[in-house]
C-alpha cells in the first residue's frame, strides 16, 4: 500500500489496490461521485462509517517550458526544502528530479523556484511525457526494520492497512454493527472526500483511522505519543473535539481488551473526523491514530505494532453494540 | 450591450440586487422559470426532458469592494474592505457609496503631511477615509448609512481592436457568458439550471446553498480569472494570457476538476476550432470549491476569461476569450445532448 501511486486528485491505482482487498470481505463495494471507494458490511444495528484516506501528499504540473523544465504546485502540505533530491513520478510512470533555480539564500526557497526534470530535451519532447495538470507522487520504496517501517505514505496508507487488516478479521464473523469502511479521497486538500461520504451514508456513528505526530525524537515539539506504545485515540486537533461519549467508549474497550493506547492532542492539522462530526444533523465521532515521525516527507516512520494494536481496537470496538454504548 | 450594462452595475457581495434585476430581465424571456432564493442567488431554468440529467451553470454577480462602517463627525466615511481588496489601489480612487451612487473619493492625508516613514509604505485601509463632500456628519447621514456597499466609479470602454476595460469583470464577464447562453433561442433534451450566484467574494455562500437546493449532476462554473502575463511576471507563473482563448482549470485551492469534464471539454474545443488554455496556477477558489462539495458529491469544472488586474478598479478582458468561452460552452451543452455526460 505504501509503494502504491495515489497522489490527492489521482487516486485511481490505489483505489484499485484497496478494492482488491476488500472485495469478498464486505456485502458491496461502490465507489461515489468524488471517488471515495465504500466498503459496506450489512446487517442489523447502527450504521458506523470508519473513514481512512487513502491519498497522498503530490504535485502538479501547471507549466512547461520551452526547455523541457516542469514547473509545478503543490497537492497538499509540502515543503520546498523536501523535495531537494527527491524523486517525482507520474501516473505513466514517467520519473523527474527536483531540481531549483539559483538563490543566494537557501531561506528563499519557494515551491514557483523549483521544477521538474524529466530528462527531456525540450519542450515538445517533456510534453509527450507529460501535461499540465498531471499529478505526481514521491516516488520511494518502504523498509522494514524490525518492528518499524520506513516509507513514504505512511500517511495513511498506515489508516488503510488497519482498516483493511480490521475487515479481514471481521469477515465471516456476526456483528451487531453495519459497517461502512470508507477509503477517502482528498484528506489532503481540505478533508474533502470524507464531507460528501459521510453525507451520503448518513451514519449513526463515524471514526477515522489516520496518523498523527510523535514527541519522542531530539528536540521535537512537546507532544506526549511515542512510536511503539501503542495506537492515538484522539482527544481533539484542530477540527474536532471527540464526542465524550466515544472517547469514554474507546479507552474503555481498549483498557477492558489490554490492548495499549495513547491520548492524541494534535495541535496541528486536522482528519477525516472533523468533515464526518459534522455532517447533516451532527455524527458523534472519534479517531484512533498511529503515530508516525517526519510525516509529510518521503521517509515516514511507524511501528507495526501500533497498527496491529489498532487493528485489535476496531476489531473490539465494531464487535461492541455501539448503540448502547454511544448512542 | 451587456458587458457594459453588467459591469457597470452596483453589486458588492451581500448587495447583488442591481446586478439580478438586469439579468433578470435579460433572461426570463428565454427560460422556463427566473426565481430569487433565499440568499439572493438568482436561478434561471431551462426544462428539458424529464429523465435527463440536470446540468448547473454558474456565475457569481458580486464583485469585490468596500463597505461603509462610520461616519466621522466631520463627514467622511470610515469603509472596511468585501472580498479580496488589495489596501494598494485604493488611494485617490473616485467611487460610488450606495445603490443610490453617492459619488466620493478615498482620501488620505496628502504627501505634504506624511512623516518620511509613512511616505514610505503604502496607506492601510484604516489610514483611508471617503469623502462625499459633506460638511459634517448630519448632512452625510443624510445621503449614505453604515452598510451601505461602495464600488469603483469605473466606466466601461471598448480599448485596442479587441480588448474592454471595465471594473469587475471578475465575474460579470462570467454572468454575460451565462446569460448568453441562456438567451439562445434553444431547449436541450436536460434541465438546464443558470445560477447567478450571491457572495462569492466572501466564500462561495450562495453557490453552496443553491447547488443544495438544485441537486445537478454537474456543474460548471464561469470566472474571471487572474491573467498575469505583464512585465515582472514569469512565463510560469502567469496563470493565464488574454487571447489564448478561454481557460480550464485542473485544480485550484479550492477543488480537483472533474478530469473527466476537463476531457470532454478539450475534446469538444478540439472538434470545433476553439482555442483554449490551461490555468497555470493552483491558487484561489471559486464557486466550484462549494458546489463539488455539496450533499454527496458534484463533479464540477471552472471555464473563466482570463482577466488582467482583478480585484482591482480597472481589469482588462480580450472580447475574444469571452466570445470563444460562449462557443465553448454551447458545443459542451450540445455534447451533452448528442453523447450524455462525461462519465
Amino acid at each position: 500500500m505504501v509503494e502504491a501511486f495515489g497522489p490527492a486528485g489521482n487516486e485511481s491505482r490505489i483505489r484499485d489496490v484497496i478494492r482488491k482487498e476488500v472485495e469478498g470481505l464486505v456485502d458491496e463495494v461502490t465507489v461515489d461521485a468524488m471517488g471515495n471507494l465504500i466498503a459496506i458490511r450489512r446487517g442489523q444495528g447502527p450504521r458506523v462509517m470508519i473513514a481512512a484516506h487513502m491519498d497522498e501528499i503530490g504535485v502538479i504540473v501547471t507549466h512547461i517550458d520551452d526547455e523541457g523544465f516542469v514547473r509545478f504546485s503543490n497537492m497538499g502540505g509540502i515543503s520546498p526544502f523536501m523535495l531537494i533530491g527527491q524523486r517525482v513520478i507520474f501516473d505513466n510512470g514517467t520519473i523527474g528530479a527536483f531540481g531549483m533555480e539559483k538563490l543566494d539564500d537557501m531561506k528563499d526557497l519557494k515551491l514557483n523556484k523549483m521544477f521538474i526534470d524529466i530528462g527531456a530535451k525540450d519542450g515538445a519532447s517533456a510534453k509527450e511525457k507529460v501535461s499540465i495538470g498531471d499529478i505526481g507522487a514521491f516516488h520511494r520504496e518502504a523498509h522494514f526494520q524490525g518492528d518499524r517501517v520506513i516509507a513514504k505514505s505512511l500517511d495513511n496508507r498506515a489508516g488503510c492497512a488497519v482498516l483493511v487488516q480490521a475487515l479481514k478479521e471481521l469477515a465471516g464473523r456476526e456483528i451487531p454493527n453495519q459497517v461502512y469502511a470508507v477509503f477517502t479521497v482528498q484528506e489532503e486538500l481540505g478533508l474533502r472526500g470524507a464531507k460528501t461520504a459521510a453525507y451520503g451514508i448518513n451514519p449513526d456513528v463515524g471514526f477515522a483511522v489516520d496518523v498523527t505526530g510523535t514527541g519522542d525524537t531530539p528536540e521535537a515539539p512537546t507532544m506526549a505519543v511515542k512510536l511503539g506504545e501503542g495506537p492515538t485515540i484522539k482527544v481533539k486537533d484542530r477540527v474536532v473535539l471527540t464526542h465524550p461519549r466515544v472517547r469514554r467508549f474507546m479507552t474503555e474497550t481498549a483498557e477492558k481488551n489490554g490492548i495499549p493506547y495513547q491520548l492524541e492532542i494534535l495541535e496541528g492539522g486536522g482528519t477525516d473526523t472533523g468533515p464526518i462530526h459534522l455532517t447533516r444533523e451532527g455524527v458523534p465521532s472519534g479517531a484512533i491514530s498511529v503515530p508516525t515521525r517526519y510525516i509529510h516527507t518521503p521517509s515516514e516512520m511507524a511501528d507495526m505494532n501500533d497498527m496491529k494494536n489498532a487493528v485489535k481496537l476496531f476489531v473490539a470496538i465494531l464487535e461492541a453494540k455501539l448503540d448502547e454504548a454511544i448512542l | 450591450m451587456l458587458l457594459k450594462t453588467l459591469t457597470e452595475a452596483f453589486g458588492v457581495s451581500g448587495q447583488e440586487q442591481e446586478v439580478a434585476a438586469i439579468l433578470r430581465e435579460q433572461v426570463s424571456p428565454y427560460c422556463d422559470k427566473v426565481e430569487t432564493d433565499a440568499l439572493g442567488n438568482l436561478i434561471a431554468i431551462k426544462n428539458g426532458n424529464e429523465k435527463g440529467p440536470k446540468v448547473m451553470l454558474s456565475a457569481h454577480m458580486d464583485e469585490i469592494g468596500l463597505m461603509v462602517m462610520y461616519i466621522e463627525n466631520s463627514g467622511t466615511l470610515r469603509f472596511k474592505p468585501i472580498g479580496g481588496v488589495d489596501p494598494r489601489v485604493l488611494v485617490s480612487k473616485s467611487v460610488y457609496v450606495g445603490k443610490d451612487r453617492v459619488p466620493g473619493v478615498i482620501g488620505a492625508k496628502p504627501i505634504h503631511l506624511q512623516k518620511r516613514e509613512e511616505a514610505d509604505k503604502p496607506f492601510d485601509i484604516d489610514g483611508l477615509f471617503i469623502d462625499i463632500g459633506a460638511k459634517d456628519k448630519d448632512e452625510a447621514e443624510k445621503l449614505v448609512k453604515p452598510g451601505d456597499g461602495i464600488i469603483f466609479a469605473t466606466k466601461y470602454q471598448d480599448i485596442g481592436t479587441s480588448r474592454a476595460k471595465a471594473k469587475a469583470f471578475d465575474d460579470r464577464v462570467g454572468c454575460a457568458v451565462l446569460a448568453r447562453l441562456l438567451m439562445m433561442d434553444k431547449q436541450w433534451n436536460f434541465t438546464l439550471q443558470g445560477v447567478f450566484t450571491a457572495q462569492e467574494e466572501v466564500g462561495g455562500r450562495g453557490a453552496q446553498v443553491a447547488s443544495y437546493s438544485l441537486e445537478p449532476d454537474i456543474a460548471i462554473a464561469f470566472e474571471g480569472t487572474t491573467a498575469s502575463d505583464v512585465p515582472g511576471s514569469k512565463e510560469h507563473l502567469y496563470s493565464t494570457s488574454l487571447g489564448k482563448g478561454p481557460a480550464l482549470t485542473h485544480a485550484d485551492a479550492s477543488f480537483v476538476a472533474d478530469p473527466r469534464i476537463v476531457k470532454r471539454l478539450m475534446e469538444v474545443a478540439d472538434k470545433n476550432g476553439i482555442p483554449y488554455q490551461m490555468r497555470e496556477l493552483t491558487t484561489g477558489g471559486t464557486d466550484a470549491g462549494r458546489i463539488h462539495l455539496v450533499r454527496e458529491g458534484i463533479p464540477a469544472v471552472v471555464v473563466s476569461v482570463p482577466t488582467r488586474y482583478i480585484h482591482s478598479p480597472a481589469s482588462i478582458i480580450d472580447k475574444c476569450d469571452f466570445e470563444n468561452a460562449i462557443k465553448l460552452m454551447a458545443a459542451f451543452l450540445d455534447s451533452i445532448e448528442e453523447r450524455g455526460l462525461p462519465f
